[in-house]
């Protein structure tokens, strides 16, 4: 109930506190609660659903209870109501709703099956089968749910069956969650994580399976429709998070499900002291293992990038985080089932989930489907204040997208602001973020003043092929591509102006400060590393940073001589016409001025040459230095990381040495407080070694995956550069032979 | 020494077409370059020695066969410049493509240099060919003394002459057309040095860059790492063919259409002054007649007879000088056409030897992902 009153804050502005301060209490009250309601419609549905699918017995029971009891509330609720009749209402839900029961009965049998089962196999199952069901109900699902949304939103008098019914899907999750628990707590961890989750998945099969119960409904009076509505959003939005949180993608179409789901995690990442402490104290390893598993689309420390995208998506729609918060506040163990649904409700995508699917699995294959280029770069605006602007199209059958193609403009200081803020949500995790390239005074300049040489085309394609490249790497990296700022920046018509290049420019300023204090601090902390990897990655990126660079100087020198090759050959071409012009003996002339001709093309070949060295190599060169400094970032960070945790670390020492003291002087008073200080040190300490490990990990595998990812580009390159080099040579075949004939006709 | 050159004029003891300079020597500032040519008699062949300043001999020695008619209208086989050892950038770019490589252009020229003495009908009549090519002595190294034929370089106000306007419409036209071509060849030879010399920098930095790539191999276990050591490996050896293709590259085009512009330029300096010589000659014969009309009667004998004897210099120059341009346009062609052809086939040769050298790395590229 304490829960119920907290969907509608307004209304009952205590219960949320006694939600929060009690969630224990509430939390065995719901699982006493659970455990009758288990006890009793268990027994009888279970035999029937064993085998088959609750499509046909949940059909029924359902759409009568749904109809008696929710009508009730409806009419009678819409005042201000005590908290008490919500509960009674949930109570008799509870009872009726014996289908729901049964479904989460069917955990039950799930986990006899688990148990017998490879996790792996069921996996498979379940997939097909929730990609099935969920298409299926999918778009009943967001008929049903997009206007109670708004009717939330709007109106405080459907809250309240609203409430009831969240109260009585309450029961559901805590009921999927009691098996799960117990499995948790039998199984070896690993085993578990994967059983439940598919466990969970199965059981919101069910549930949605009851979805589909809208078909039945919809027959009813419009009202009923209506109403069911309600029910059915909330069934699914409320007690699971994930799925509250699906409806809202549907709505707005612009989040995808996945990065929902991720939303859904953080949480109780963000929040774990108030809301969830309950379930991090019960079960925190368990949700976290179910976190990284489950997800399917993330990797192990997903978790992190949880707490990231969650302080996103608060600052992006409050209603419905309060929302959110509520759903997951609610079934305090249902956390962990939230996840796997999510999971399931990603499912209907198909394509991205496979991908992710696979990322996850084996990281060789963390090819998207997507395709992002930058074109048609072009000069908008005059003088200082002119800038460039770019086509950024992308192609992609990611479902998340809206459209299989679309293009937006971008200028130049947009993709700086997307880069600032993907480091500033990513980076502090240990995340290799790609750096776009710098700003470029000097080329910027010579553009703006507008002079058409060839040096500011050069600078204009070269900066255009570093753009594309670098968002080619966004959306390339699993964790990257999830990020809302990547979609908008690649969906939105009108970008909110990035920070003023002027600002940026300061934030540059800035950065060098940072990164002077930054070199002081790294002298100054003496890490004592305990990890050789890292240290030994740490020195190989130092060298390859160097041999980068001088492979890098050397490529530019060779692309500086092949742009003099076409100059002189050019100028060779022009002198060896005036011979032929000169020339009296007319074979001879001709041929001389056909040589002209053949030096013309070949200057074009040298030209082409330069290019090719200077995109392939020169410009893929610089790419990997910028990258590698960003790989010394994330070393950085996970050295910050460390460095908070040693700093926790000391104040526990120092807090304890106090109390100590306090002890030993006798002040109970003053020792209250130390205990309470020891505590919450005590917990900063696991937090911020947690988060140091958690940092190692990423860390770790992003240089992995940087390192694969590195030698892949690499010999994607060459082989596309050989290939420019054979061309090339095949043509100045053709140019030779084209010309032995000629030089052979003089006579 | 002159005496004796008058007199025999003898045919060469030698294949003129054998003539080859084989080697070079070097010895402190000096160069030796060694000369092999084949005996007309029997199969025996003439090895000797010469330095540079033996080269400057036989020249003078051509230059100033007085005896012979008509000598000035002879386009002499141009002698390449001094070859430096320590060469200075100057001196380089004076040599033009011969400064190039390991001498082997500047033995080239020499070579050309000595059968086109040899090839010569008037030239290879001189004595001092036969004893430059056969004698195992070193012919006279004594210091040459200056001669009026020596080079352009003399009296500013003798370039004035270059402008008079010729009594004889084909000299005319082709003391004009000379100095077109004069420019434009020395031009062309330059440009094409220039792109010779950037291919040779793109060589040395291709070589760096292979280089500095097998630097980038680390050592170790992980398979990732040694991948992308096999890539960076392979990558080098790859640029290590580009370096290759680039250095023959730039190799055919210095021993082809290099050598023959370089050639072809200096044979048009020669040529032009040729063509200087008769038109100073010119000038002496109008002075001589002028001095002739306007002499008193006591000196107009003497003077009529100076005017005869530069007429008749006059008339054997220019005989000699028509049947030396001809025989040069003819010759010049044919050089041109050769280098052409060579040159093309050269670097069709190469290009396709590259072109199956960059199939097969990027089929190992192709093999390796």
């Amino acid at each position: 109930m304490a829960t119920s009153s907290e969907r509608s804050p307004p209304p009952f502005p205590d219960s949320e506190d006694q939600d929060v301060l009690d969630t224990e209490e509430v939390r065995g009250r719901d699982s006493d609660e659970d455990e009758d309601l288990f006890g009793s419609p268990s027994t009888s549905p279970v035999t029937g659903m064993d085998t088959t699918l609750t499509s046909d017995v949940s059909m029924k029971p359902p759409s009568d209870i749904m109809n008696d009891p929710l009508i009730e509330p409806m009419s009678s609720q819409t005042e201000n109501k005590p908290t008490s009749e919500p509960s009674d209402d949930f109570f008799d839900l509870t009872n009726n709703v014996s289908v729901v029961a049964a479904a989460a009965t069917k955990s039950d049998d799930f986990v006899d099956i688990l148990g017998s089962e490879t996790g792996a196999q069921r996996g498979e199952v379940v997939k097909a089968d929730v990609t099935v069901e969920a298409t299926i109900d999918k778009s009943e699902v967001i008929a049903g749910i997009t206007d109670p949304l708004s009717q939330q939103e709007a109106k405080q008098t459907s809250t309240a069956p609203v409430i009831d019914l969240s109260g009585d899907s309450q029961p559901v999750t805590s009921k999927i969650a009691d098996p799960l628990l117990d499995l948790f707590s039998d199984g070896p961890p690993a085993a578990e994580a994967k059983k439940p989750s598919s466990a969970n998945v199965d059981l919101f099969d069910d549930e949605e399976g009851s979805d589909i119960f809208a078909e039945p409904l919809q027959t009813k009076p419009a009202k009923q429709k209506s109403l069911f509505g309600e029910p059915d959003e909330d069934v699914f939005g409320e007690p699971l998070g994930a799925i509250s949180k699906k409806p809202v993608p549907k709505e707005q179409k612009e989040k995808s499900v996945t990065t929902k789901v991720t939303a859904g995690g953080p949480l109780q990442d963000s929040k774990p002291a108030d809301i969830f402490s309950q379930a991090a104290a019960s079960t925190p390893s368990v949700t976290s293992t179910v976190n990284s598993k489950s997800n399917g689309v993330h990797s192990e420390e997903e978790g992190d990038i949880f707490a990231a995208e969650a302080t996103v998506e608060l600052s992006l729609d409050s209603p419905r985080n309060e929302r959110k918060k509520e759903a997951t506040a609610k079934p305090s163990a249902p956390a962990p089932t939230s996840l796997p649904a999510a999971a399931s409700l990603a499912k209907p995508q198909p394509p991205a989930l496979e991908e992710l699917e696979e990322e996850e699995e084996e990281e060789e294959e963390d090819k998207f489907d997507i395709f992002v280029s930058v074109k048609d770069p072009e000069k908008i605006g005059d003088g200082m204040n002119a800038y460039m602007a770019y086509k950024v199209s992308t192609q992609t059958t990611l479902p998340m997208f809206r459209n299989k193609t679309f293009t937006v403009r971008r200028r130049f200081s947009d993709f700086l602001g997307l880069y600032e803020k993907l480091s500033e949500k990513h980076g502090p995790n240990g995340f290799i973020v790609p750096p776009p390239p710098e700003k470029s005074l000097l080329g910027m300049t010579k553009v703006k003043v507008g002079k058409e040489d060839s040096s500011s085309t050069d600078f204009v394609e070269r900066r255009r092929g570093a753009l594309e490249r670098y968002l080619q790497r966004v959306v390339n990296h699993p964790s990257l591509l999830q990020d809302p700022d990547v979609r908008e920046f690649l969906e939105r018509e009108e970008l909110p102006r990035a920070v003023s290049t002027q600002a940026l420019s300061g934030a540059g300023f800035l950065k060098m400060i940072n990164k002077a204090t930054d070199a002081v601090s790294k002298m100054t902390i003496k890490m004592n590393e305990s990890d050789v990897w890292f240290e030994e990655k740490l020195q190989e990126v130092e060298s390859a940073d160097q041999q980068f660079r001088k492979l890098h100087a050397l490529v530019e020198s060779l692309v500086v001589h092949r742009k003099e090759l076409s100059l002189n050959t050019a100028s060779f071409a022009k002198s060896a016409a005036m011979l032929g012009s000169a020339e009296d003996n007319t074979a001879l002339s001709r041929a001389l001025s056909q040589l002209a001709e053949v030096e013309d093309k070949m200057e074009q070949l040298h030209q082409e040459q330069a290019a090719n060295d200077t995109f392939t190599f020169a410009e893929m060169i610089a790419d990997y230095i910028r990258l590698l400094g960003a790989v010394r970032g994330s070393f950085d960070h996970r050295m910050k990381a460390w460095q908070r945790w040693q700093d926790a670390q000391s104040m526990l020492q120092k807090k304890r040495e106090t109390e100590a003291k306090l002890l030993w002087a006798n002040k109970p008073d003053k020792l209250q407080l130390a205990k309470e200080e020891i505590a919450e040190w005590e917990a900063k300490v696991t937090q911020y070694e947690r988060d140091f490990e958690r940092v190692s990990a990423t860390v770790r595998k992003e240089v992995i995956r940087f390192e694969r990812e590195k030698t892949k580009n690499c010999k994607r390159q060459i082989i596309k550069y050989l290939e420019c080099l054979l061309q090339s040579q095949q043509q100045l075949i053709k140019y030779w032979e084209a010309f032995l004939p000629e030089a052979k006709a003089i006579a | 020494m002159m005496e004796e050159v008058k007199e025999a004029a003898s045919v060469l003891s030698v294949h003129d077409d054998s003539i080859r300079v084989t080697e070079v020597l070097k010895d402190g500032d000096t160069l030796t370059f060694i000369i092999v040519s084949q005996k007309l008699s029997g199969t025996g062949e003439y090895h000797v020695d010469r330095t540079y300043e033996d080269f400057e001999w036989l020249q003078q020695h051509l230059f100033s066969q007085e005896d012979v008619p008509g000598i000035q209208g002879v386009i002499f086989p141009p002698l390449p410049a001094k070859p430096q050892v320590n060469a200075s950038s100057r001196s380089i770019k004076q040599l033009g493509f011969l400064a190039l490589g390991e001498c082997q252009p500047y033995c080239k020229a020499l070579e050309a240099f000595l059968q086109q003495v040899a090839t010569h009908t008037i030239l290879s009549k001189n004595k001092a060919v036969e004893v430059f090519l056969t004698s195992s002595d070193p012919p006279g190294r004594q210091k040459v003394k200056k001669n009026i034929f020596n080079r352009l370089s003399q009296a500013v106000e003798e370039m004035r002459k270059e402008g008079h306007k010729d009594v004889d419409e084909f000299f005319q036209n082709e003391r004009d057309h000379n100095l077109v071509l004069t420019g434009c060849t020395k031009t062309a030879a330059e440009k094409f040095l220039d792109v010779v010399a950037t291919e040779q920098k793109i060589a040395v930095a291709c070589g760096h860059f292979s280089t500095a790539l097998h630097l980038c191999v680390e050592p170790g276990e992980d398979p990732d790492k040694q991948a992308f050591s096999r890539v960076c490996v392979k990558l080098s050896e790859v640029f290590e063919s580009i370096k290759k293709n680039m250095t023959s590259v730039a190799e055919n085009n210095v021993n082809t259409l290099g050598l023959g512009l370089d050639l072809e330029s200096r044979y048009q300096e020669a040529e032009r002054e040729m063509l200087f010589r008769r038109t100073c000659k010119l000038v002496e014969l109008e002075n001589a007649r002028r001095n002739a009309e306007k002499a008193k009667p006591v000196k107009k004998a003497a003077m009529e007879e100076v005017k005869k004897a530069a007429e008749t210099e006059f008339e054997q120059i220019s005989g000699v000088a028509k049947q030396e341009i001809e025989r040069f346009q003819g010759a010049r062609v044919e050089m041109l056409q050769q280098a052409l052809v060579s040159w093309c086939e050269k670097q069709l040769l190469t290009a396709k030897e590259s072109a199956d050298q960059f199939n097969q790395h990027l089929e190992v590229f192709r093999g390796m992902a």
